[in-house]
């Protein structure tokens, strides 16, 4: 029955030439090849959040009077609304986890040489999307932390010089953090961070379809010097059905934490109370958090905030175009691109380890 | 020499052309954008509550502790000292905008987010915040402690 519906279709749309690329599609094959599935993970990770997301916006109200108690009923009273909303939650924290893990591996594998610069700059603006999607979205069920977090990483954003402060303004909805800044948010998080990233989305794959998979620099030359050493996998059916192998996997550790480590409500904001002690980020921006813990209030003449955030912009920055900076001759950049790679990793795990533990 | 003119004149006059063309379609265009652009601006909200307000009873705070009042739209620290006299102050964080808190252990104002940490004056005495909180007037009216901006000298 497939075969025929395949053939009335292919007879109106020559199926066939679409199809024939990924017929052809091969996948190298060498001993980091596993390091290719992160990208795929991270894209599962999407489609479950896109998928739980839709069945949340059921229930959920995006008003500061109704937002926390419409989780707690998603949560309580909507049969696996539990369920459903600790996945999304867990779901979220993995794809952020996946999508660093692929931007390092991207790195350390050297795929983001020519000719591969876009896929690069397209992954990158994914990432900071995705950061924005968790940002965005840590408020919505309107509880304290949340409420907090969210005045601290906005006064962040007011304290870039000049266009600072109207961002601010326009990020809150307001001076301050209130409902108005909820319902933003929530209009972020639903509607413009979604079409942004389906359309970068879009570029990303098409740009790894039409340039195939990268080989790590030192496979290369030893295939290069020996040829016979040359593998490859089809990526249709041997690499999907690895991949899909990869998704079930994936798919089976989210039910698993949602399950054992349902996630937590906590307490709805209170605008005027003070910040519960012990208060700090998602995990995910815990090294920025504790970098700017240590900077003073003045370094020189400057506040020391300013100096910071504008720092972490630069750094950003920086990673975002990071493939220009690698020049033709291979052996110096790419030894310092590394060890830069190597020291923000090292930066990045040793300032979460001390944001988490520190007081 | 004829020949040589009228390729220009059409030149000149296609470019006249394409100025008013694109001019246009570029003028309508930002006639599209600017009211999006001032629809994503939110309009001000009134400040309540003007430059006083009653932050709590006579009673209602023990000595050595602090409470958060509403002042306008921003939160306010109300701390009764251990010798029975008041002081009150902005209570957001001139770090990055938390919600300060008294902590009697300590005598101190303490901001939980980043760790800052004020004297009684208000004063950044350490961590990040760059300047120190507002300090407010305090005076009583029958049993109501009454908060006031500070008037300029």
């Amino acid at each position: 029955m497939f075969a025929a519906l395949y053939r009335w279709l292919d007879e109106r749309l020559h199926l066939d030439g679409l199809i024939e690329p990924f017929r052809h599609k091969t996948v190298p094959t060498h001993r980091l090849s596993y390091w290719y599935f992160f990208g795929g993970i991270t894209l599962f990770l999407f489609i479950v959040q896109v998928f739980t997301g839709i069945l949340l916006l059921l229930y959920y109200r995006p008003s500061a009077n109704e937002a926390f108690e419409s989780v707690q009923y998603i949560m309580t009273r909507v049969q696996f609304g539990w369920l459903i909303r600790s996945i999304h939650s867990w779901s979220a924290n993995l794809m952020i986890f996946t999508a660093f893990v692929h931007m390092f591996s991207v790195l350390f594998l050297k795929a983001y040489r020519k000719p591969r610069e876009m896929t690069w700059v397209s992954g990158m603006l994914l990432l900071f999307l995705v950061m924005g999607f968790g940002f965005s979205g840590y408020l919505l069920p309107w509880n304290k932390l949340a409420f907090f977090a969210t005045t601290v990483g906005t006064q962040m954003a007011g304290q870039v010089p000049v266009i600072g402060q109207p961002m601010m303004v326009f990020l809150r909805g307001g001076p301050q953090v209130t409902g108005a800044t909820l319902t933003r948010f929530f209009g972020f998080h639903v509607a413009v961070l979604p079409m942004l990233v389906t359309i970068l989305l879009a570029i990303h794959l098409f740009l790894v379809q039409r340039q195939g998979m990268s080989v790590p620099p030192k496979v290369e030359a030893a295939w290069t010097a020996n040829p016979s050493l040359r593998r490859e996998m089809r990526f249709f059916p041997n690499f999907l059905l690895r991949e899909l192998m990869a998704w079930y996997v994936a798919i089976g550790t989210l039910g698993a934490l949602a399950a054992l480590f349902p996630w937590n409500l906590g307490v709805k904001a209170e605008p005027f109370a003070s910040a519960p002690a012990g208060i700090k980020p998602e995990w995910y921006f815990l090294f920025m958090y504790q970098t700017l813990k240590l900077i003073p209030s003045k370094v020189w003449i400057f506040d020391g905030e300013v100096l910071g955030i504008l720092g972490c912009g630069l750094a950003g920055l920086f990673w975002l175009l990071l493939p220009f900076f690698e020049s033709d001759k291979p052996a110096r950049t790419r030894t310092w691109i590394t060890g830069l790679g190597v020291f923000a990793l090292v930066y990045m795990i040793v300032m979460s380890v001390y944001g988490y533990v520190a007081q | 020499m004829c020949a040589d003119h009228i390729p220009q004149t059409r030149t000149t006059r296609r470019h006249a052309i394409e100025i008013f063309l694109g001019g246009g379609v570029l003028a309508s265009l930002a006639s599209f954008l600017y009211p999006v652009l001032r629809f994503l601006v939110p309009p001000p909200v009134a400040d309540l509550g003007g430059d006083e307000v009653v932050a709590a009873k006579v009673g209602d705070l023990k000595p050595n502790s602090g409470e958060i009042f509403r002042f306008g739209s921003r939160p306010g620290l109300l701390i009764l000292q251990s010798d029975g006299t008041y002081r009150a102050l902005s209570a957001t964080c001139t770090h990055l905008g938390c919600t300060v808190q008294y902590r009697a252990d300590l005598r101190q104002i303490w901001c939980p987010c980043h760790n800052g940490i004020y004297d009684l004056s208000g004063r950044n005495v350490s961590g990040p915040p760059p300047r120190p909180l507002d300090a407010f007037d305090v005076h009583l009216r029958g049993d109501e402690i009454v908060v006031s901006r500070k008037r300029e000298a």
